[in-house]
């Protein structure tokens, strides 16, 4: 009997890869499992391998397994490509069509799932035929699929409905004939609690909207894509407004431009576009004009690997502007995060009025996990200073001090059409009426009130941290790297070592006091991030960290941090 | 009623005596007292360049943004509140080069703003480095021995793009300027008014005179018709882009912000933000 599941299917990219692994997932998660999956893809639309690994488990485990118990593959290049991950004795299920082989230390189920699809109506069904097979190897009934079949193909009819429950039935028979239904293969049942199943851009979507975002200008760009996508289509029930700009530049200025003209808006982007937004980036800075940038990492630099996994664009949010200005970066871990993280960075973005960039990283953005129950009351809006009437009033007959300088460098905002509120804003150096001034004095006056607005300021749990007191080891980490942290934590732990995991949530202002307490009394330490040149790390020791021992876990081949490979830094070093 | 003089401010421009930008300036003044706006119902949004910096001499609200982006700016916050008469202003670098495809996108997206280059063939505020506007064989600091490339004609440009309102101006010629800026502002969509504003301190060749010499006056053509576009078309190429007054109009089209699903009447600044229960938990069903 399985405790857990690493299952993958994989193929030609358009040729149902995603969709079979999608109601595979689905169809586990209505069961009460809890499933992670990552999809491994490339640029093109048709052609080229693609495959998508899907982890099964009775606790949640927010990485995939370094290794495969089920493989289905739709051609022999799945097979080539992913056979040597696929455990000794592991299955790997494929298409007679192409004349399977595989090597020696798997079993394998050769099954005409072309043919058996043909005969229950057409082709495009052989992926069904496959999840009838898994479904047979892994002792689950088959009307777990009949929810999720009924969901994508009732509007074409019942017909095709029967057709798809069919084509999995014949698919369970003919793995069940060929000896495939293997108790050792048979999953622990699960409890039935039924989970939300989600992708970071989406829970970052539905964030935005309970958040009151009502502008979204964006220009596509993979990963991120599926936030605007999500929101052009949740907007119409609000009132809200998406606009697929002509380039990353006019999207951040427009999300400017609403954003001074009263909206919560925001913008979402990757890498390339987010190096296109420095310059904006700065505008809004020195307007004091709270926008909110999602920055969904992929691998740099340039087009670089733009459909695999990187944490490298760190560097490039903190420092990427010219000058200097006030802002704040958030690193969500999980899609529960995900979904919060948006109202959070409004209310930071309009309490200290500053643009506010929240990073995810590929695997975040695009891995669709179980995620739990995510509750509407957990988002609240904060809008920070607006004017008032009285305060209209006091600038009566004048302009208004829409910079005045004040103790905590905010000062309140106005918003165009308002009466009574008439001022200037410039990207110029400029006075508490927002008018052009270049003198010494004021320059000094003005960029200290900027920056005083996050003196002192500590971002809210920017640090978690959870294990052992006094470890042996610690673990630093940043976005998905979460799930392979706490996973190599457990089985470290399991070795008899004490290790700590410090998950950082926050990187500007950076949680300097927050990491040094959770750091603290660790005898070594390692940083784990998706990157060449060690980022994270430097940060810290840039923000003045005490942390001379630390090392380095990195990765930069595209490819997402499995836990056995951070377990295994971690033995070499002890 | 706000007059004239509500629009002013007591900021004085830092702009070279004998501007073309300060009838500019003026105009728009006049346009917003003449349709009777008050000071707080206008924002102008404006780029970077000798001309950008009109958005702060001007009493209404007034954003300054960075270079070449001032369609951008203006049109998100077109989006923010519909009910704002938003003005976007720049020169004819900020908006013909480096913001061109702003330009171009603007046309093409028709919300209802308007836009207004101070087009003086030269990038002044850099000190007299050539344009895009700027003729072939023009000299300028980074052309000293003539321009080799050629000029982008913004009529041309415009019409070819789709524009639905277009105008184009002069500064000598204040009263055409401000009946243009008018009708633009009360375009329902996007217009353009070109305004030919010479800088008298770095472009030597279009000069108030040689304007004066070559523009063609479009109110003197009796029997121009300006919602013919190929006419218009013709018309931009006939007189080498120098043609003044009204170009073109198409009163049939739909301003953006009315095609948008769902888009409230009500201002998006002045809409309620907590999200409903209701609406959650609907959105929440597709994960479940
Ligand atoms: C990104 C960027 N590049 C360059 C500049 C420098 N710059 C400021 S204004 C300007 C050109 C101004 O020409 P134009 O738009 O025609 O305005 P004018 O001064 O003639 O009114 C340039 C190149 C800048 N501010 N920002
Ligand atoms: S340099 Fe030219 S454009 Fe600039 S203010 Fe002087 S005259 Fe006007
Ligand atoms: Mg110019």
């Amino acid at each position: 009997m399985l405790e857990q599941l690493s299952w993958k299917v994989g193929g030609q990219q358009g040729e149902g890869v995603e969709s079979t692994g999608e109601t595979f997932a689905i169809a586990l998660n209505r069961q009460g499992y809890y499933v992670y999956s990552f999809r491994h893809f490339s640029s093109r639309i048709k052609g080229g391998h693609s495959n998508d690994k899907v982890r099964v488990s009775l606790k949640q485990y927010r990485a995939i397994a370094d290794y495969t118990d089920v493989l289905l593959a739709f051609d022999q290049e799945s097979i080539d490509v992913n056979a040597h991950e696929v455990r000794q004795g592991g299955v790997v299920i494929a298409d007679s069509k192409f004349n399977p082989t595989a090597p020696d230390h798997v079993r394998l189920f050769s099954i005409p799932l072309t043919k058996i699809a043909e005969e229950c109506g057409s082709a495009i069904m052989k992926n069904m035929v496959s999840l009838g097979a898994s479904a047979c190897l892994l002792g689950l009934p088959i009307e777990i699929f009949r929810e999720v079949v009924e969901e994508r193909f009732l509007r074409k009819g019942q017909r095709i409905v029967d057709q798809n429950m069919e084509a999995i039935s014949r698919g369970f028979n003919h793995m069940k004939e060929l000896g495939g239904a293997d108790p050792e293969f048979a999953l622990r049942p699960a409890d039935g609690t039924r989970r939300l199943f989600m992708m970071g851009n989406e829970a970052l979507g539905l964030g935005a909207l309970a958040a009151g975002a009502r502008v979204m200008p964006a220009y596509p760009i993979t990963p991120a894509s599926d936030v605007m996508e999500y929101l052009i289509k949740q907007f119409p029930k609000v009132g809200g407004v998406v606009v697929q700009t002509e380039d990353e530049i006019a999207a951040i200025n427009m999300t400017i431009g609403a954003a001074y003209g009263g909206a919560r808006a925001l913008t979402c982007t990757a890498g390339p576009g987010l190096s296109l937004m420095m310059e904006a980036i700065g505008l809004a800075g020195m307007t004091e004009t709270p926008v909110v940038i999602i920055d969904t990492q992929r691998g740099g630099p340039s087009t670089g690997l733009p459909t695999k996994q990187e944490q490298s664009d760190m560097l490039a949010a903190l420092f990427g502007t010219h000058g200097e200005i006030p802002k704040i970066v958030l690193n969500p871990a999980t899609t529960e995060e995900c979904f919060t993280v948006v109202g959070k960075a409004f209310n930071l973005a309009e309490r200290y009025q500053c643009p506010v960039i929240i990073m995810t990283d590929l695997q975040l953005s695009l891995s669709k996990q179980t995620t739990e129950p995510l509750r509407l009351e957990d988002v609240v809006i904060d809008r920070g200073a607006v004017a008032d009437e009285a305060d209209l009033a006091a600038a009566a007959g004048g302009e208004f001090p829409r910079y005045r300088l004040t103790d905590s460098g905010v000062s309140k905002r106005v918003f165009p059409g308002t009466k009574g509120g008439l001022h200037h804003v410039t990207g110029v150096e400029h006075m508490e009426t927002g008018r052009p001034n270049e003198t010494a004095g004021n320059r000094k006056q003005m960029m200290e009130k900027r920056m005083r607005k996050l003196q002192g300021v500590e971002i809210e749990d920017s640090v978690v941290r959870t294990g052992d007191e006094s470890p042996d080891i610690a673990i630093v980490g940043i976005g998905s790297n979460i799930g392979a942290i706490a996973e190599a934590k457990e089985w470290l732990q399991r070795d008899g070592l004490k290790v700590a995991h410090v998950h950082i949530h926050a990187i500007l202002p950076f949680p300097k006091r927050q990491l040094q307490e959770a750091l603290s009394g660790a005898k070594q330490v390692v940083v784990v991030e998706n990157n060449a040149t060690a980022q994270l790390r430097h940060l810290m020791s840039f923000f003045g960290v005490d942390c001379p021992h630390a090392q380095s876990f990195l990765k930069y081949n595209g490819q997402a941090i499995l836990p056995v490979e951070i377990y295994e830094f971690c033995k070499e070093m002890n | 009623m706000a007059t004239v003089k509500d629009f002013r401010n007591n900021v004085r421009p830092n702009w070279c005596p004998g501007c073309g930008d300060f009838s500019v300036q003026a105009s728009i003044q006049r346009a917003l007292a003449g349709l009777g706006k008050e000071p707080h119902e206008v924002a102008i949004v404006s780029g970077i360049g000798c001309s950008g910096r009109i958005s702060g001499y001007i009493n209404t609200y007034g954003f300054h943004g960075v270079h070449g982006r001032a369609l951008p700016a203006a049109q998100g916050l077109k989006l923010a509140n519909r009910h704002l008469t938003v003005i976007a202003a720049g020169g004819d670098g900020d908006g013909f080069g480096i913001g061109l495809n702003h330009f171009m996108h603007a046309v093409r997206r028709n919300m209802d703003i308007t836009y207004i280059v101070m087009d003086n063939q030269i990038y002044g505020l850099t000190k007299g480095q050539h344009s895009p506007t700027s003729a072939h064989g023009f000299e300028a600091k980074t052309t000293p021995q003539g321009n080799i490339e050629n000029a982008i004609i913004p009529t041309q440009v415009a019409l070819g793009a789709g524009i639905g309102f277009l105008a184009q101006g002069f500064s000598s010629d204040v009263n055409q300027l401000v009946q243009l800026i008018e009708q633009a502002i009360q375009y329902r969509g996007f217009a353009l008014v070109n305004v030919f504003s010479p800088c008298v301190t770095y472009n030597k060749i279009n000069t108030y005179d040689w304007f004066r010499e070559h523009v063609y006056n479009l109110d003197q053509v009796p029997d121009y018709d300006p919602t013919d576009r190929a006419a218009a078309m013709q018309m931009v190429v006939k007189t080498g882009g120098l043609a003044t007054g009204l170009i073109y109009r198409d009163d049939s089209r739909v301003p953006y912000e009315d095609q948008i699903p769902g888009y409230p009447e009500q201002a998006l600044v002045e809409e309620e933000l907590a999200l409903s229960e209701e609406i959650f938990q609907n959105a929440l069903k597709q994960f479940a």
